[in-house]
């Protein structure tokens, strides 16, 4: 038996390679360990487990050997550093969390290995999901694996799944999204990366960001791929109470690539000042691709997007002020050293002021500043009305018989690392101002690889779908998908 | 149900150099849930196990993990809500409040500010002499408890047991109808005994399971009077809130000092500032804690872990269908049916078991007469348990079908008064079936008038001088009663020889 070459393999494929035992799954995983292993200068893996994965891929090759194994069986994958898998470090990419080790298991890492998937190790990200390009990971910034002359930003906070998918150092990551943080890294990188309908995915055991708006999803080669890993990843929780209690479809199933009949909406609001050319290129490419396809593609008016951002901007770091006051030095992770006679409150600011990154330090003061007295009203309460209102646009657009709403995914390319490091932090935040009125509204969306810019770098374009239509939209991101025919990969240059 | 029409009582007055002041309190009363598992997450809320070993991942506040309401801690709040005639919230949410301490793993507690499970309720407390006071209820909400910090254990480390963390309580806040502190002691009591019927609290105060912050304030006659027709609060002083308190004794204490103290500095022309205080039981004073410009920012918002709690009428109502019969109804029962007094109901129906007891007592066999059942449970059945080592009535050697066998032979005759208690002690110490040790030691009444005639005729011949006696003066019968109770080794029935003894004196 001979290994294909791993690049080139997805999900669906080693899936088929498996089955009619052109490889093993502790064959794949050796494989994708050994790409791991040299890969180092992406900075994308940041706990390497083989031990795990030669473990899993064992038990993976006995259930194969019995047949009627499930898809995910043998698959070696990577996940994010904000999922808790037991016994791993588990940091959320931050230093207050050093040495954490949880004693538990996220539902959706139980979930994958139920189905026989194989963890290849833990990756990088932005400390605690908040960030757009993976510098403010404790771990350093990931390396983008499409280098032009420069090192590039693979997005955040995704990150370390999107670089190692797009690397090809595992047919597939775990990502989470708030903002923005599986979309955009996918678009930098050329990649499929889907954020599901928030309560699709359960959210326990995963590091908190902000709990209204934090959603997992799969980052993968193709959209086939996202369905197949889609499909293992979601279902009602017990121990999620926002996890919905609905039937998971067989996405993969749904993959027609037929849209003949759906109607597309391209939303004006979206079109910014000083949006740089090529993207909007590549938006009106997506529009042409889907009209031809046999879609109906109409204009439509999302009104309150432009409050999208600034309404996010209050609501997460709210909520962020809130959920990382658990990160105290008292239980777990972290705490600074003491000098003598300090009370609990240096404890406090001194574990907190030295575990956390400078970007979680202004989240969570902008936090507190907009829950605290007097100002909850005109920040918090505002921003909650704010986000009703979008999500009444939407609900008003698909009333209206859109199907879904296409949109580009970022701004821009990937950027420089560095780059921004003496930009006002909105600068930053802008980078998400096409996909936060998705998660503010709770809805599904993709990004798919459409298109290279000038600098042969990959840009993504994002489809909106309907609550729990995910079917429905990966159906259309197929189609999509096939159009554009993005087959460009990084030169290995690691 | 009787009708218990009572008068409200007078506030309490104290009299400062400048005139009168009144008093004015408000409670918020935490009150334990009783319930087996924590109200998020599931874990055990066994008292006095080992430090830390009752605690999950979720009351640790280890990260991604997430609360799930205990459908159990809601019901026995609604229930609560509900014996407190109070209104239930069919929608209801969740929300944050956000402080940093040890003994608050998440570094926050999930509590309800703007919409609580149970809004506006009342209770009639009594007072005594006929007069009891309508203390209206503002709302109850749902909300977990902190862990607890030791800090006398070793001089430079402080030490967190989460075992209570996360357990649930009820917060409930009283309006401030309450004008004295025997008031506030007698309207704690009564939400305790309230709960402790409805099975949601077991009301243990020395265990911390019902705590209270008690809000004091002063006002000149006539204020209250003024606010209580405006709803106006700029009628009344500024009031001060002692905290944490699980001792009725303390808290009546705490509240005279306090207002003491607080009529002092007005009398002094100064002015009340609103701030936390903490009662120190030691010296008999309050100390300030923390000022309300000290005072936390909580940053309440609505916890997006948690869905909205909809609960639907229907279910409501098959709670309210399942309550038990509140202490009012019945006491207000027992006179009617019964024919108690106000105060014999009040103490059979103060604690749950009292009552659960008393009803056995009457409920089974015949002739079991409610009067003399109530005045065995009372006087004999709680003296006995108190003079042997404090018992509880749980705990008492006597049941209540053996209690009711000896209400019995009393009220068929079998027995008199004085016989049943040798009996009731017999039955205490030594057990058995009250029936069959009367008839095993023949302890039976003798009812016989022949054979009592026998017995009076004797003590009659034997005493002439005392027969010449009491045909001077009748009331001297009682001596021949006795000596012939005596002759019987009290078996005689007394109302038999009394009226031969009458009769054979000729009076």
């Amino acid at each position: 038996m001979t290994l294909p070459d791993l690049s080139s393999l997805t999900i669906a494929t080693a899936r088929e390679g498996l089955r009619a035992k052109d490889f093993t799954a502790q064959e794949l995983t050796e494989g994708f360990l050994a790409l791991q292993e040299g890969a180092g200068a992406l900075n994308a893996v940041v706990h390497a487990t083989p031990e795990i994965a030669r473990a899993q891929a064992e038990a993976a090759d006995a259930r194969l050997a019995e047949g009627a194994a499930p898809d995910l069986c043998g698959i070696p994958l990577g996940i994010k550093d904000l999922f808790c898998t037991k016994g791993v470090p588990s940091q959320a990419a931050s230093r207050i969390l050093e040495g954490f080790k949880p004693e538990y298991e996220s539902t959706v890492t139980s979930q994958l290995f139920a189905d026989g998937a194989v963890m290849l190790g833990k990756l990088n990200m932005d400390e605690f999901a908040m960030g757009s390009s993976n510098e403010t990971s404790t771990y350093g910034p990931v390396v983008n694996p499409w280098r032009k002359n420069r090192d590039l930003t693979a997005g955040g906070s995704s990150g370390g799944s999107a670089a190692a998918v797009a690397a090809g150092l595992c047919l597939g990551a775990t990502g989470t999204d708030t903002g923005g943080s599986i979309r955009q890294p996918a678009s930098f990188t050329g990649i499929t990366g889907i954020k599901p309908t928030y309560g699709r995915i359960s959210r326990w055991g995963i590091i908190a960001f902000a709990s209204s708006l934090d959603q997992a999803g799969p980052m993968t080669r193709d959209v086939r791929d996202a369905a197949i890993m889609l499909r293992a990843m979601c279902g009602a929780d017990p121990k999620d109470s926002t996890s919905a209690d609905l039937p998971v479809p067989d996405f993969e199933a749904a993959l027609t690539g037929d849209i003949r009949g759906k109607v597309i909406g391209i939303p004006r609001e979206y079109r910014m000042d000083g949006m740089p050319e090529e993207i909007e290129a590549l938006w009106a490419e997506g529009r042409r691709m889907l009209q031809e396809a046999g879609a109906e593609v109409r204009d439509i008016s999302l009104p309150h997007t432009k409050y999208a951002l600034p309404a996010y901007y209050v609501i997460a770091p709210a909520e962020a002020s809130s959920n990382l006051a658990r990160y105290d030095g008292v239980r777990f992770g972290r705490r600074a050293a003491l000098g003598q006679g300090e009370d609990i409150t240096a404890m406090y600011e001194k574990t907190r002021a030295e575990g956390f990154g400078a970007e979680v330090q202004r989240r969570v003061m902008v936090g507190t500043y907009v829950l605290s007295a007097g100002f909850y009203d005109a920040y918090y309460n505002k921003a909650r009305k704010v986000r009703t209102l979008i999500k009444r646009d939407f609900e008003q657009v698909f009333a209206d018989g859109v199907d879904a709403i296409l949109t580009p995914t970022a701004p821009s390319a990937a950027f420089g690392l560095g780059d921004m490091a003496d930009a006002d932090p909105v600068q930053m935040y802008l980078n998400d101002v096409f996909t936060v009125t998705v998660n503010l509204a709770g809805l599904p969306g993709i990004s798919v690889p459409a298109g290279l810019d000038r600098q042969g770098l990959p840009l993504g374009l994002q489809l909106i779908g309907k609550p729990w239509e995910e079917a429905e939209l990966l159906d259309t991101a197929y189609s999509l998908e096939r159009a554009a025919g993005f087959v460009a990969r990084p030169d290995k240059w690691w | 149900m009787l009708d218990l029409s009572y008068e409200a009582p007078a506030p309490k007055v104290i009299q400062g150099a400048t005139g009168d002041w009144e008093l004015v309190i408000g409670l918020e009363v935490h009150a334990q849930v009783a319930s087996k598992a924590k109200v998020f997450s599931g874990a055990s809320t066994q008292f006095g196990a080992e430090p830390n070993s009752n605690v999950s991942f979720v009351d640790a506040g280890m990260p991604g993990m997430l609360p799930v309401i205990n459908e159990g801690c809601v019901a026995q709040t609604v229930r609560t809500g509900l014996g407190l005639k109070a209104a239930i919230n069919l929608h209801s949410a969740f929300d944050r409040k956000n402080y940093f301490y040890p003994d608050q793993p998440a570094g926050y507690q999930i509590s309800q500010l703007y919409h609580p499970l149970v809004g506006e309720g009342e209770v009639l407390v009594e007072l005594g002499n006929g007069t009891a006071r309508r203390v209206r209820i503002e709302r109850i909400h749902l909300e977990q408890d902190a862990g607890k910090s030791i800090h006398d254990m070793d001089p430079t480390m402080s030490f967190v047991d989460l075992n209570r963390a996360g357990v649930a309580l009820m917060e409930i806040v009283s309006r401030p109808d309450i004008r004295s502190p025997e008031e506030a002691a007698a309207y704690i009591l009564k939400l305790r005994q309230i709960m402790r019927y409805l099975g949601t609290c077991d009301g243990d105060m020395q265990n911390g399971n019902l705590r209270a912050d008690v809000n004091v304030s002063v006002c000149r006659p006539g204020d209250y009077e003024k606010y209580a027709e405006s709803g106006d609060f700029s009628h009344l002083g500024t009031r001060c809130e002692i905290k944490n308190m699980n001792s009725t004794r303390f808290i009546q204490a705490a509240i005279e000092v306090e207002a003491r103290r607080q009529i002092a500095i007005l009398e002094d022309g100064g002015q009340i500032v609103q701030e936390t205080r903490g009662f120190d039981p030691d010296k008999g004073e309050t100390r300030s804690q923390r000022s309300k410009e000290e005072a936390h920012d909580y940053r309440y918002f609505p916890d997006p872990d948690l869905l909205p709690l909809e609960i639907e009428q229907a279910w409501v109502d098959d709670i309210a269908s399942a309550l038990p019969e509140l202490p009012d109804a019945k006491k207000a029962r027992l006179m009617e049916a019964f024919g108690l007094s106000d105060y014999d109901a009040g103490v059979l129906t103060a604690e749950v078991e009292n009552a659960a007891y008393f009803e056995q007592v009457v409920s089974g066999g015949t002739k079991r007469d409610g009067k003399t059942a109530a005045n065995w449970v009372i006087n004999e059945l709680f003296g006995r348990l108190k003079r042997d080592g404090d018992k509880a009535i749980t705990e008492s050697p006597v049941s209540p079908d053996q209690l009711g066998g000896i209400v019995e032979l009393i009220g068929k005759g079998d027995i008199s008064g004085k016989i049943a208690k040798d009996l009731f002690e017999i039955v205490y110490t030594e057990g058995g079936d009250p029936a069959q040790i009367v008839e095993e030691r023949g302890m039976r009444q003798v009812t016989d008038t022949g054979a009592i005639e026998t017995a009076v005729d004797e003590v009659i011949a034997a005493n002439p001088a005392q027969v010449e006696k009491a045909k001077q003066n009748p009331k001297l019968a009682g001596w021949f009663v006795g000596q012939v109770m005596k002759a019987t080794g009290g078996k005689a029935n007394p109302a038999a020889v009394n009226q031969i003894v009458s009769a054979k004196l000729g009076l």
